[in-house]
């Protein structure tokens, strides 16, 4: 399922701001890993369906959440059990979020870019306000049919 | 099951959806002998299609979707003829013919055809990549496409478009909706309510274009685009429609029955003829097609008390009696939205829609609207009489509302009606109200069923009622109604996975009856461990103890500590507790000991409570390469499983010693080190009643006593302090032993997980578990020795001999980081498995030890990949 082919070069990921952090394979199903990009401490995770980065430290008291237990969107930090939303960077109860990190598969290595590090870049869906969003993208004038 | 010879039943079920099945619930519990066949177009039992939208979001098997398992179709003598289809329909002979050329022939038939989605005649619309939202297979096309990350556009702004655009969007693809009016859902909600759902849409990446007719849909070779009237256009690669339905009603028309929008029906759901029923989404009942579960059902039992009539007239064809009549159902919707709780009921924008009610009168609406908090609540009144509602943000009490639109109840003051509604709790439902939407129970039948059967937990109000079986949502309804009913007294049950309501014993037999041997594999198959996963480890436990050890391991499912065998510390660091068993070691141990604190700079180096040496602070990446320097074995102190066995000296210097406490504790802990448990298990053996190892308030605490030994158990010391509580004396220290070991067994197979011994004696009985312990002659002991004996074997002694062998990649570093490097022989230069502490280092404390420590075979299967 993962492995869907993304049409992108190598070169194209890094023009897009993509930073390869190792082998596909070394993350094991519903489990994390830790990696670098760019200076900054990520972990990233293999989902059942796809794969899922946030930063490396828990919003809580900086747990390690690479080591944390994997379900099928989320993470539980291995210290006091706080519980990340892979998808929107929330934080179950707490008045936290997260950042989450854009990962792409290809030919077998992760590549991961920050979120917010390029501009159009997949926010965490929550609260995107109309004013900031308008309409869907994109809606253009159509060519005269 | 092709059959050319003619079979006849009694009553014929056209369609296999939630009415088929309904139908034949109905006539199964009025009648144990009428024949029953059901023909079901899908290739699968009915299920219910109304958690397809559930599906959509968490990706379930859609056979989990199945109203009744296949055993009951057998049970209830139902013949399930599954898919095939009814080509024709001969009302006035009886007959019916399939697909596959199969003839029946009936006494009474009841089509329940259902309907078809709407697709518009657009150009474009038979493009790859346009589908509806209908069946499990769209629901597998929709969440393929979002995990790909494609664009989808919803035509439709209704209950089901929003509920498909949520779906996409909560996999964090993108989804739009297109919406031909001014606002979402306007056959439910008026503005103010379509206003507030509309940002609480966007914020879940919803996002939603009003106003827009689409004109074609962009191709060529698939779906491209949408482009609108207005000659704007949108990019997607995924369109779902979602614009409504269509009654199925070709076969009723191809037999000759009336047929307008759906087959029309009288109030006994009889059609134009007096042989044929018609109940659910094609059905047309006073004007009125139903697109909704809760009118099937109500439909149902009047269709079933009608068929029992028709039965009793035999092979005449007048109707003999009248079953009281269905008069039509109030609408009622409530969107599966996570996040967004809406509800609308009857005629909700005092417009007159929204089912059975008349339209005529005067109308007139109080409201409650805190834009703020994105809180709505209205009532509709006409001529005095509560006629819908619309609750958003805030949902309390809609039980009560919609029974009192149902029975058009007498509204002096809206206001107080809706103050009223929002304190009410489940005891001040009506006996009508209808609790669970989703199997259409009554409050009523609830209560009944709770008196009658005299149920004390919500699972089993949910088993027998099925109010709650569905969806969950009215759970929560459900176990207030038992707490009413009991008085408070109610024994909920301990759920091992909470999310999914599963108790240990609920996943033990799934796990038994299944032959499951892996963690994923019993998510898969019922849920368990897949919302919050907090419930993994215990699920691993389960597996791996009714597999006797002979599960495949899966470290996802553990607890770090149990993944990189050491206890995770606050600054996410490792503890090093090699095993020591009864607390004696060695002057080479300890001196390799002292060699790895100061050569990886350990900051702490702390005796423990149970008697062993903790390494403070070790680094992941550093673990492999302290373990190999260590060269002892893992003293599992990280894990849920058999801790420490503690020790005094005992006879062999202590000058009160009775019993050889040492050895005997030694020799325990090799018995059982390596074992899982349900919590931690610490034991201790004193050599006299002065009792210096503690036993008194260990798990399992053995001391020697004149002429014998003293097994008891149950005993805590932290937390609340316990006592244990004597089990057995016996005459010898290998009977001791053995006590102690077929108590432990127990405790494995019957302790809940995260039970520790006390409260878990406390629940079971102390009498009981010696039953079960003691009584030779019931065999159960034999039993469980044996079920010890085959885990033991198969558990790993010393995981730490992953670091030559990882059990998964970069078990112990990080993505772009390795392992410090290794301490000792290169990997796959095995050493013998484990060194014993007999010989040369035994001899510089003088003791006189003779310990054989026995390494269990690992017949674990391999890990998952
Ligand atoms: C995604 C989704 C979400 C929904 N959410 C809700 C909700 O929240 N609340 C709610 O109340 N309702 C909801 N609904 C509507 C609800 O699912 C339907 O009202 C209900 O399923 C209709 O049941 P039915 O048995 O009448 O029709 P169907 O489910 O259409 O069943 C009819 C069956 O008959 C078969 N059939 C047709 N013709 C023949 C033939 N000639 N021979 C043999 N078999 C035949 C069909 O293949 C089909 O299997 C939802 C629907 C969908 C699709
Ligand atoms: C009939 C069978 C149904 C099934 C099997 C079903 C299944 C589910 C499941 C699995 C969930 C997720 C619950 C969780 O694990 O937290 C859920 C949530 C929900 N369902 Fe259903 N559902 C059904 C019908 C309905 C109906 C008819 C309604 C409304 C009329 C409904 C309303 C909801 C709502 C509002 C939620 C979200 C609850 C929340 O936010 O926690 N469901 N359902
Ligand atoms: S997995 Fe459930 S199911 Fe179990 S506790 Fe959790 S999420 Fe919950
Ligand atoms: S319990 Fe105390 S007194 Fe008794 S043998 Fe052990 S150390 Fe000696
Ligand atoms: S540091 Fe993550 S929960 Fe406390």
């Amino acid at each position: 399922m993962l492995d869907v082919a993304t049409p992108c070069t190598a070169d194209e990921l890094r023009e897009e701001g993509f930073v390869d952090v190792g082998a596909a394979a070394d993350v094991p199903r519903l489990e994390g890993r830790r990696a670098t990009v760019d200076g900054r401490r990520v972990a990233v995770f293999r989902l059942p369906d796809r794969f899922a980065a946030t930063d490396a430290a828990c919003p809580h008291k900086g747990g390690p959440l690479s080591d944390g237990i994997v379900a099928d969107d989320c993470v539980t930090c291995p210290l006091h059990n706080w519980r990340l939303n892979l998808r929107t960077g929330e934080v179950a109860g707490q008045d936290a979020t997260m950042p989450i990190h854009h990962v792409v598969e290809q030919g077998g290595r992760l590549w991961v870019r920050l979120a917010g590090a390029c501009d159009g870049h997949r926010e965490p869906e929550r609260a995107a306000s109309r004013a900031a969003a308008p309409g869907p993208t994109p809606v253009r004038p159509a060519a005269p049919a | 099951m092709t059959d050319t010879l003619t079979t006849h039943t009694d009553v014929l079920v056209i369609g296999g959806g939630i009415a088929g099945q309904a139908v034949c619930e109905a006539v199964r519990d009025r009648s144990a002998e009428l024949s029953i066949a059901m023909v079901c177009e899908e290739p699968r039992l009915p299920f219910d299609r109304v958690s397809l939208s559930h599906l959509l979001v968490d990706g379930k098997d859609p056979a989990e979707l199945q109203l009744r398992p296949e055993e009951w179709y057998t049970d209830q003598a139902v013949d399930a003829i599954v898919g095939d289809r009814v080509t024709a329909l001969d009302a006035d002979a009886g007959t019916a013919v399939l697909a596959s050329g199969r003839a029946l022939s009936f006494g009474r038939a009841v089509l329940c055809t259902g309907s078809a989605p709407l697709m518009p005649p657009l150009p474009g619309i038979d493009l790859p990549g346009v589908i509806p939202f209908r069946g499990p297979e769209d629901c597998q096309t929709i969440r393929r496409a979002a995990a790909e990350g494609t664009e989808v556009a919803v035509i439709g702004g209704g209950l089901l478009g929003l509920e498909a655009a949520y779906g996409v969007a909560s996999q964090g693809a993108s989804a739009t909706v297109v919406h031909l009016m001014d606002r979402l859902m306007e056959r439910q909600l008026d503005d103010p309510a379509a206003e507030l759902l509309e940002p609480a849409l966007e914020g879940l990446g919803v996002k939603v274009l009003l106003e827009r007719q689409t004109r074609l849909i962009l191709g060529p070779d698939r779906v491209r685009g949408l482009r609108f009237a207005d000659d704007t256009q949108i990019e997607c690669g995924l369109v779902v429609v979602a614009i409504g339905i269509r009654s199925r009603t070709d076969l009723a028309k191809a037999s000759g029955l009336d047929v307008e929008r759906g087959i029309v029906v009288d109030d006994r759901m009889i059609t134009s003829h007096p042989r044929v029923l018609s109940v659910g989404e094609c059905a047309q009942h006073r004007g009125h097609v139903y697109g909704i579960v809760a009118p099937i059902h109500e439909q149902a039992e009047v269709a079933a008390q009608t068929v029992l009539m028709l039965d009793a007239a035999g092979e005449d064809t007048e109707v003999l009696g009248h079953p009281a009549p269905y008069e039509g159902s109030i609408l009622s919707a409530k969107l599966k939205v996570m996040g967004v709780d809406l509800v609308s009921i009857g005629d909700a924008d005092a417009s007159g829609g929204g089912g059975a009610t008349p339209a005529m009168g005067h109308a007139t609406s109080a409201a409650v609207h805190d834009r703020e908090s994105g809180v709505y609540r209205k009532l509709v009144v006409r001529d005095g009489k509560l006629a819908g509602a619309i609750l958003m943000g805030d949902t309390r009490g809609h039980e009560l509302l919609l029974d009192g639109v149902k029975h058009a109840i007498d509204v002096p003051d809206p206001l107080a009606l809706l103050a009223e509604a929002s304190q009410a709790s489940p005891a001040d439902l009506p006996d009508t109200a209808q609790v669970c939407n989703c199997n259409g129970v009554c409050k009523g039948e609830i209560v009944k069923a709770i008196q009658e059967h005299d149920l004390g937990s919500t699972q089993e109000v949910v088993a027998k009622t099925r109010a709650g079986a569905g969806c969950g949502s009215c759970k929560p309804t459900v176990s207030e109604i038992l707490k009413v009913v009991r008085g408070g007294k109610v024994d909920e049950a301990t759920y091992l996975c909470p999310c999914r309501k599963q108790t240990r014993e609920d996943l033990a037999a799934v796990v038994r009856e299944q032959g499951i041997d892996s963690v994923s594999e019993l998510s898969k198959t019922c849920g368990a461990g897949r919302e919050c996963g907090a419930c993994k480890p215990g699920l691993a436990y389960l597996v791996s103890e009714v597999n006797h050890n002979q599960h495949r391991e899966e470290r996802h499912a553990r607890f770090i500590n149990d993944r990189v065998h050491g206890n995770i510390q606050k600054d996410g660091t490792f503890s090093v507790v090699p095993r020591m068993r009864g607390g004696v070691t060695t002057p080479s141990e300890l001196r390799r000991i002292a060699d790895v604190a100061e050569k990886f700079d350990v900051p702490c180096v702390k005796v423990t409570g149970g008697q062993r040496i903790d390494l403070l602070g070790i680094k992941k990446e550093d673990l492999p390469a302290v373990w190999e320097a260590l060269d002892m074995p893992s003293g599992y102190a990280y894990a849920k499983s058999v801790r420490t066995v503690k020790t005094c000296v005992g006879n062999q210097f202590c000058r009160f010693g009775l019993g050889d406490s040492m050895n005997a504790g030694v020799e325990l802990e090799q018995m059982i080190e390596g074992l899982y448990t349900p919590h931690k298990v610490k034991l201790a053996v004193s050599g006299c009643p002065r009792n210096c190892a503690e036993s008194l308030i260990k798990d399992i605490g053995i001391v020697a006593i004149e002429g014998g030994w003293e097994v008891s158990i149950g005993g805590a010391g932290a937390g609340t302090v316990r006592q244990t509580q004597l089990l057995a004396r016996v005459d010898t220290k290998d009977r001791a032993l053995d006590v102690a070991i077929v108590f432990l067994q127990y405790y494995r197979e019957h302790g809940e997980y995260l039970e520790r011994t006390a409260p878990f004696v406390d629940r079971v009985g102390l009498d009981t578990i010696k039953e079960a312990v003691l009584n030779e002659e019931s065999g159960e002991p034999d039993r469980l020795r044996e079920r010890f004996r085959i885990a033991k074997a198969a558990c790993d002694p010393d995981p730490w001999r992953e670091r030559r062998a990882p059990a998964v990649p970069k078990q112990f570093s990080e993505l772009d980081t390795e392992v410090t490097a290794m301490v000792g022989p290169p990997p796959g230069a095995e050493k013998p498995e484990i060194a014993s502490v007999e010989g040369e280092d035994a001899g510089g404390q003088g003791a006189r030890l003779s310990i054989q420590r026995v390494v269990g075979a690992t017949t674990r299967k391999a890990t998952d990949a």
